[in-house]
């Protein structure tokens, strides 16, 4: 009897450290892959000197005199979060401000749901998408230089792509705010659109922020959609309609072709990479918590 | 002071109609791409297309094998990991203790470092460092670490779900932690954790960074071992679309839409039913 308590207490341990060591492993998968990048990375930058990689304009890995400045690609990056987070974000918002009060009940929820939906899309199909059909239209209708790849382009397309994101997380934190707030806005005398505009969309306003920020992060962070539309010259992009290249798809369509230093180089890149995402993650996670408190 | 008032009227009434031309506009735009996927997709998609020997014409049947075995790597490495992350996490910390906090904030990194990172981490570790070479394991056990995170948070929400009450009644009944964890946490949170895996499926099958530089891209040999070099659906889109077969590229695109779909109607099917007919419903309390 005494030996079964015993292999009772046994198996509880034994199954406890294994539950521990489960939860370890993604703190060791982190701490392996910041080792990684850091280990091939960060000696590299020193080798070359941090504002060489940085400020440099000109990557050339594989000429005689190899070069590896990113300057123009975190240029391009840039760009391209920044115009898709405001074709995506300024559409995302509105279109939930619109679904939260301005639609009826029953078509929001078909339309919430096949937004949803498009959440799971795969972004190659996006790039798809975007290669045979928004880059035509682009250099044919809009572009002012007959080139449709480029930084206009991929954002119209990333725009589409992080609405989604951005439209269900604006939605839900419109919704959780206390329909008191709007009813006490109306019996003050303010009609439906100053109400919504004007009290609801202000107390929401840390939710729609964050769902911008993911959305960015999105948008910073996507390779496969942007390698299909972006072009791909490495230049300085002194126009949104010109081909450039940005630092994710610098390394996808690098890495299987380089070695040693010039790979330290797209390594080294996405550490930086790595950087911009967990700058982004942290000002999620504060905002997060800082709703938290209220 | 009246025309003021009308000035304000119509300011935000003008804002209410960019907000209704807004939503037109994102559901044109959304509707597009799936009709642009059917439209050009479903002419395109045959018997050979789909299960042919990729010989003279494409096929994606490589890419349908690729995609399988990489959702099985991935998730038999990933399931079992996750959910007992989850287990530990809700069971046996508390929400303070600071090793959840450390635990936390390393899922929530995982989650948003971007998939080409995780690419150029296997590329490292697999094909370099282990030298395997390109292949399906190496993918797929990248991609595992990728989706812990969706399958730890959707987890521990399910657990946590779970009523004390539950847990209690089992203890009064002489159960150790262990088997109560086993006989009835878990299958109390059932629907919520099968969601949460075919979730990770539906990310295993959209995700295409990582396996670029991780599987190699062989578009047209199906992998005979876990080691083989080999591709996946989303992969192959990318290789058709980018190197000239856009009829083949929009028919693989038609397919994987399919299949995400039905994940995602899995998902919503499994979350609804389990509940309805499961162990446990809220309305027993």
């Amino acid at each position: 009897m005494l030996s079964f308590y015993k292999f009772i207490a046994i198996r509880e341990k034994i199954m406890k450290a294994t539950f521990f060591m489960c939860a370890f492993f993604s703190l060791f998968s982190l701490l392996l892959i910041m080792l990684y990048l850091f280990m091939n990375g960060i000696p590299f930058i020193s080798k070359i000197g941090f504002s060489n990689f940085v400020f440099g304009t000109l990557w050339a890995p594989l000429s005689d005199v190899a070069s590896y400045g990113i300057f123009n690609m975190i240029i391009a990056t840039l760009y391209v979060t920044a115009l898709s987070t405001l074709f995506g974000g300024t559409l995302g918002v509105f279109t939930a401000i619109a679904l939260y009060k301005f639609i009826p009940k029953k078509f929001v929820r078909i339309i919430s749901q096949l937004i949803n939906l498009l959440a799971g899309i795969p972004s190659v199909i996006y790039g798809l998408f975007g290669m045979r059909f928004v880059v035509p239209f682009v250099r044919d209708y809009i572009s002012n230089n007959g080139v449709g790849y480029g930084i206009f382009s991929t954002s119209l397309v990333l725009g589409i792509m992080i609405l989604p994101t951005i439209v269900s997380i604006s939605l839900d934190s419109l919704n959780s705010v206390s329909s008191k707030f709007y009813e006490g806005a109306l019996a003050l005398g303010a009609t439906k659109e100053i109400a919504v505009f004007k009290i609801m969309v202000p107390a929401a306003k840390s939710g729609i922020f964050a769902s911008i920020i993911l959305g960015t992060g999105r948008a910073l962070g996507e390779t496969m959609a942007v390698i299909m539309i972006i072009g791909g010259s490495p230049q300085f992009p002194s126009s949104i309609f010109e081909s450039v290249r940005t630092l994710t798809s610098n390394i996808a369509m690098g890495a299987n072709e380089l070695s040693g230093d010039a790979l330290s180089a797209l390594i080294a890149s996405g550490v930086i990479l790595f950087a911009f995402s967990l700058m982004l993650n942290i000002s999620f996670s504060l905002i997060e918590s800082k709703k938290k408190e209220n | 002071m009246l025309s003021s008032q009308k000035r304000i009227k119509t300011h935000y009434s003008s804002l209410k109609v960019f907000s209704l031309i807004s939503v037109i506009i994102s559901l044109i735009a959304l509707v597009g791409i799936i009709a642009f996927v059917i439209i050009n997709g479903i002419n395109n998609v045959t018997y050979d297309f789909l299960f042919g020997k990729y010989d003279n014409t494409p096929s994606i049947y490589p890419a349908l094998i690729g995609t399988l075995n990489l959702i099985l790597i991935s998730l038999v490495v990933a399931a079992p990991i996750g959910i007992f992350s989850a287990v530990f996490l809700t069971e046996y910390t508390n929400l303070n203790s600071i090793f959840m906090k450390i635990i936390r904030v390393s899922i929530e990194t995982l989650a948003g470092i971007p998939s080409i990172v995780y690419g150029l981490f296997g590329y490292l570790i697999f094909v370099v460092s282990f030298n395997w070479g390109y292949s399906l394991l190496g993918g797929g056990l990248t991609l595992a670490i990728m989706i812990l995170p969706v399958i730890v948070r959707s987890t521990e929400e399910s657990l946590l779900s779970v009523p004390n009450e539950l847990r209690e009644g089992s203890y009064a009944l002489g159960a150790s932690k262990v088997r109560t964890i086993f006989k009835v946490v878990i299958p109390c949170a059932s629907s919520g954790i099968i969601t949460s895996l075919i979730l990770a499926i539906g990310r295993v099958l959209s995700e295409s960074a990582v396996l670029i530089l991780t599987i190699g891209m062989v578009v047209n040999k199906v992998p005979e071992t876990f080691l083989s070099a080999g591709t996946s659906l989303a992969l192959d889109i990318y290789y058709f679309g980018s190197y000239g077969y856009p009829n083949e590229a929009a028919a693989t695109a038609f397919v994987l839409l399919i299949l995400v779909l039905l994940i995602n109607l899995l998902a919503y099917a499994v979350g609804k039913f389990l509940k309805k007919g499961g162990n446990y419903s809220e309305n027993n309390y």
